[in-house]
Parts: C-alpha cells; sequence; structure tokens
C-alpha cells in the first residue's frame, strides 16, 4: 500500500463513520459537528483526485457558512437529548424499510453501470483545478451555470420577501 | 535514493512548521505585551514595567500565571466539546500559517529550502478557508459552556463572522482578478517585479482591513466579548489556560491577518527597489532571505500597531450599526469595486 491507498482508506472509513454518526448522534449539535467532519473527509478525497478547488470550497460553503448556520439555528431553538420528539415504533420501521430499498436501488444501479470499471484517477485528472473547471463553466456549460444563478437569485428574493412578511 | 529525497523533504518541512508555529507562538506573546505598551502610550501611562527590563518578561509572568491557575469545567457543561473549542481556536489560528511565504529560497549546504511550507495552488482559498473555521471555536465553546451570555455572545461572533466574510470574499476576487492567480508566492512576485497590489486595490485594500479587523473580533467589532453587556463574552466560564487559548489565539489571529494582509496588498517579503540595486549578487541568496524575512515583519508589525492604534482609539460599535456597515456598505461597495476591476482588466487586455 502506497501513501495514497492509506488516505483512502483512511478518509474513506472515517466519511462513513461520521456519516453514521450523524444520524445515530442523539445531540443535534453532535449531529452537527460530526457533519462537519463528514465534509472534511469528503474534500479530503476531491484532494486526492488532484480536484484543489473543488475541495477547498465544499469546506467554505459547506462546512464554513452553511454548517455554522445549521449550528446557530440549532443553539437557538436549544435541541437537546431530553427534548427530542419519541418517534413511533412503525414510524422506525417505516423509515427502515425506505432506506432499505433506496439502498437496494442504488445497488443495483451501480452494479452493472460502466462507472464500476473505471479506476478513480488520483492525482491525474485535472478537471478540478480552478483553471479548467473555470473554462468547462463559462464555455461548455454556461447555460445551466447562469440558470442555476438565476435560480439562487429567486431564492435569496424569496427569503427576503418571507423575513420582511412581519413588518 | 527516492527515500532518501523523501525524508529530506519531510523533515525540511517539519523543520519550517516547527519554526513557523513557535515564531507565532513568541510574536503572539509579545503582542500582550506590545498591546499594553500601545494602550499606555495613547493614554499617556507607562504600561507594565516591573518584570525584567521595561517590563520585557510581563509575558512570561503572565503565560506562567494563567497555567497555575486552577482548573475550573463548569458541572453542567458539555465536557468533551468545552475543552474542543479552545483547541479548535488555536488550531485553526495556527493553520493559515502554512501557505504564507515568508522569504525567498535559502541555500542549505547546497539543499534549496523555500520559506514557505506549502506552495499549493489554492493559497487565498486555504486561508479563506480556515478563516471561515474559526468561528467553530468560539461557537462550540459559548455553547457548551452552558451560559446564557456565552451563549449569546458566541451567536453574536457567528453572525458577525458570517457577515463580514462575504464582502472579504468579494475585495478578495477583485484582486485576484488583478493577479490572475491564487498562489501566494506568484502574488508576492508580481508584487516584487512591479507595483504593490494596494495601488490597484486601494478600496479592495479598506474592505479587506475592516473585514479583517471585525473577523479577529478586534474592537470597534469585539461584540462577542463586549463586557458592559456580556459580562466577559463567550470565554465566560473558562479558566486557566483555556481561557489562555481563546486570549492567545485572538493575538494569533491578529499577527496572521496582518501577514495576509502585508502579503496580499504590500508584497509580502518584497523589499521595495531590490531587484534594482541587485542586492542578492552582493550578499549572497540567505542574506538576502533574511532580510526579506525582516521585511515582512516590519509590515507586519506595522499592522499590528494600526490594529492596536484603532482599538485604543474608537469604541465599540452597536450591534445594529455592526450589521449595518457589513451589509448595507462593505457589500454594495465590495461589488462596485469588484464590477470596476473586471471593466478595467478586460478594457486593458484587449
Amino acid at each position: 500500500m502506497n501513501a495514497t491507498q492509506i488516505l483512502f482508506w483512511f478518509l474513506s472509513g472515517l466519511t462513513l463513520f461520521s456519516a453514521i454518526m450523524v444520524v445515530i448522534s442523539k445531540n443535534p449539535v453532535h449531529s452537527v459537528l460530526w457533519l462537519i467532519v463528514t465534509f472534511f473527509a469528503i474534500s479530503g478525497h476531491y484532494i486526492l483526485l488532484n480536484a484543489q478547488f473543488i475541495g477547498i470550497v465544499n469546506l467554505i460553503v459547506y462546512a464554513g457558512a452553511i454548517m455554522v448556520l445549521f449550528l446557530f439555528v440549532i443553539m437557538l431553538m436549544n435541541l437537546n437529548a431530553h427534548s427530542e420528539p419519541q418517534k413511533h415504533k412503525w414510524l422506525k420501521l417505516a423509515g427502515i424499510l425506505a432506506g432499505g430499498c433506496l439502498m437496494l436501488v442504488l445497488v443495483a444501479a451501480l452494479k452493472t453501470a460502466d462507472q464500476n470499471k473505471m479506476i478513480a484517477q488520483t492525482q491525474e485528472g485535472n478537471i478540478g483545478l480552478i483553471e479548467n473547471l473555470g473554462k468547462a463553466l463559462f464555455t461548455e456549460y454556461v447555460v445551466p451555470f447562469e440558470i442555476s444563478s438565476v435560480l439562487f437569485l429567486s431564492a435569496m428574493v424569496g427569503a427576503v420577501v418571507i423575513g420582511k412578511k412581519g413588518d | 535514493m527516492f527515500l532518501v529525497v523523501e525524508w529530506q523533504f519531510i523533515v525540511e518541512k517539519l523543520v519550517l512548521i516547527v519554526a513557523v508555529v513557535m515564531i507565532s507562538l513568541v510574536i503572539a506573546m509579545y503582542e500582550t505585551y506590545m498591546e499594553r505598551k500601545v494602550a499606555a502610550f495613547l493614554q499617556d501611562r507607562r504600561g507594565p514595567s516591573r518584570a525584567g527590563p521595561f517590563g520585557i518578561l510581563q509575558p512570561v509572568a503572565d503565560g506562567l500565571k494563567l497555567f497555575m491557575k486552577e482548573e475550573i469545567i463548569p458541572n453542567n457543561s458539555n465536557k468533551f466539546l468545552f475543552i474542543l473549542g479552545p483547541c479548535l481556536a488555536m488550531m485553526t489560528a495556527m493553520m493559515t500559517s502554512a501557505v504564507i511565504p515568508w522569504g525567498g529560497t535559502i541555500d542549505f549546504f547546497g539543499y534549496p529550502v523555500s520559506l514557505q511550507v506549502a506552495d499549493i495552488n489554492i493559497g487565498i482559498l486555504f486561508i479563506f478557508g480556515v478563516v471561515s473555521m474559526g468561528v467553530y471555536g468560539i461557537m462550540i465553546g459559548g455553547w457548551a459552556s452552558n451560559n446564557k451570555f456565552s451563549l449569546i455572545a458566541a451567536l453574536r461572533g457567528a453572525s458577525q463572522v458570517i457577515s463580514y466574510e462575504l464582502p472579504m470574499g468579494l475585495a478578495l476576487i477583485a484582486l485576484l482578478m488583478v493577479t490572475g492567480s491564487l498562489k501566494m508566492s506568484v502574488i508576492v512576485g508580481q508584487q516584487a517585479d512591479s507595483w504593490y497590489n494596494v495601488l490597484y486595490q486601494p478600496l479592495g485594500f479598506m474592505i479587506f482591513f475592516v473585514c479583517a479587523l471585525a473577523e479577529c473580533n478586534r474592537t470597534p467589532f469585539d461584540l462577542p466579548e463586549a463586557e458592559n453587556e456580556l459580562n466577559f463574552g463567550y470565554h465566560q466560564e473558562y479558566s486557566s489556560m483555556k481561557l489562555g487559548f481563546y486570549l492567545f489565539a485572538e493575538y494569533i489571529n491578529m499577527f496572521i491577518s496582518s501577514v495576509v494582509m502585508s502579503t496580499l496588498f504590500f508584497g509580502g517579503y518584497d523589499i521595495p527597489f531590490i531587484n534594482d540595486v541587485n542586492l542578492g549578487h552582493s550578499i549572497g541568496a540567505n542574506w538576502l532571505a533574511v532580510l526579506q524575512a525582516m521585511s515582512l515583519f516590519f509590515k507586519t508589525v506595522s499592522f499590528i500597531f494600526l490594529f492596536m492604534w484603532i482599538r485604543w482609539t474608537i469604541p465599540r460599535f452597536r450591534y445594529d450599526q455592526l450589521m449595518n456597515l457589513g451589509w448595507k456598505t462593505l457589500i454594495p461597495l465590495s461589488l462596485i469595486n469588484m464590477l470596476i476591476t473586471a471593466v478595467v482588466v478586460l478594457w486593458l487586455k484587449k
């Protein structure tokens, strides 16, 4: 095993472990903190794929901004293990079933896909570097890029409208 | 042979990292001394003068005092997170120093050593990412204390940092349009060859400076530590060295942000007109690197002095003033700055 492989297995283990901890933590604040660890591990994967720009943007946007807002809301609502509503037994069972079905579909879909014959190119691919990504976004994919920015704008306007309603 | 090079690389980087961390810690230590001396100077007092000549052993005495104090962890706090908070604050404060070029290349017995821990091609974004992590130390510590005042202070800190990150990022984007690269070494190199970036981006620098004050929780933006409203702030329940870590992290942040500002806008380790006199040939690369590091140090200390000057001159903002300044003044200004920069860059390239 070389260094890249060791890193890959370490990061994969960390991602899965912290993702599971997000779900099974009793305390919502702990869940958010585990989710931040998950984002860090995923950014590590991006960097292994030589996509440094995507990796760091993932950290800045998700771990740095969105998760802070999450933490903000959860801290203000003062949720903790005692105030967590106990769900009905059947509801839990239904959740397990639905989740299992989703996993089955994903596994079945990926089993015969072409993707699993393609081995991830570590340290070789260069689409995640800022220059190549910018060129791809602003030439080939400029229409979807602009449309998604309009979507964000409308979401922002919507948030302002909802926030102004009280006045 | 491959292994030998690998080991050399690891040892080189390890030595650099340890050196940078130690230097940051010592500088942060003496920043506390400098702060008290500057405050004394501005208020026509003498400042600390008992420990050692001119009181220069004062930070050592302060540190010793903090170590000796009793460690108290509140009963109703979340123990793990209570300890994690100051650790995170300290760690994120130290991490930024990894991508800063501290000087040119020195020649270590025929083995070239670059005075930069990691010259990654997303240098600026790395700094920005670590800065955005910095708020977790405050938030986690404030929440885990299980104290209303701490929680309010932590929330204030978080909202302040998020609000001022936006104009900071926009100011950086305008700077990136001028430099065309995210690499710190390239940005410094460009400034060494032509003018400093502050001449191209005066407004961008002003915005960045105000945001840096806010991100470091320095006066006039020290709302999370407003002691007349919040007793003491997010570190109210902390004692001993954990409190010391929080206070220390603030000083390290101040040091690092001064270094970042000197690097991005004031030419980094470059000495003005050094290329014209060709000093590298006459005194050798090693001495040149030392001089360059001194130059960066001088610029940094000037910024730190400016930070302190502002702290002891300007009173604290009210919370609504803080938010108005961030969202209604700085963001539109930085957007205009970005637009003008983009137009000028396009026009000059045509």
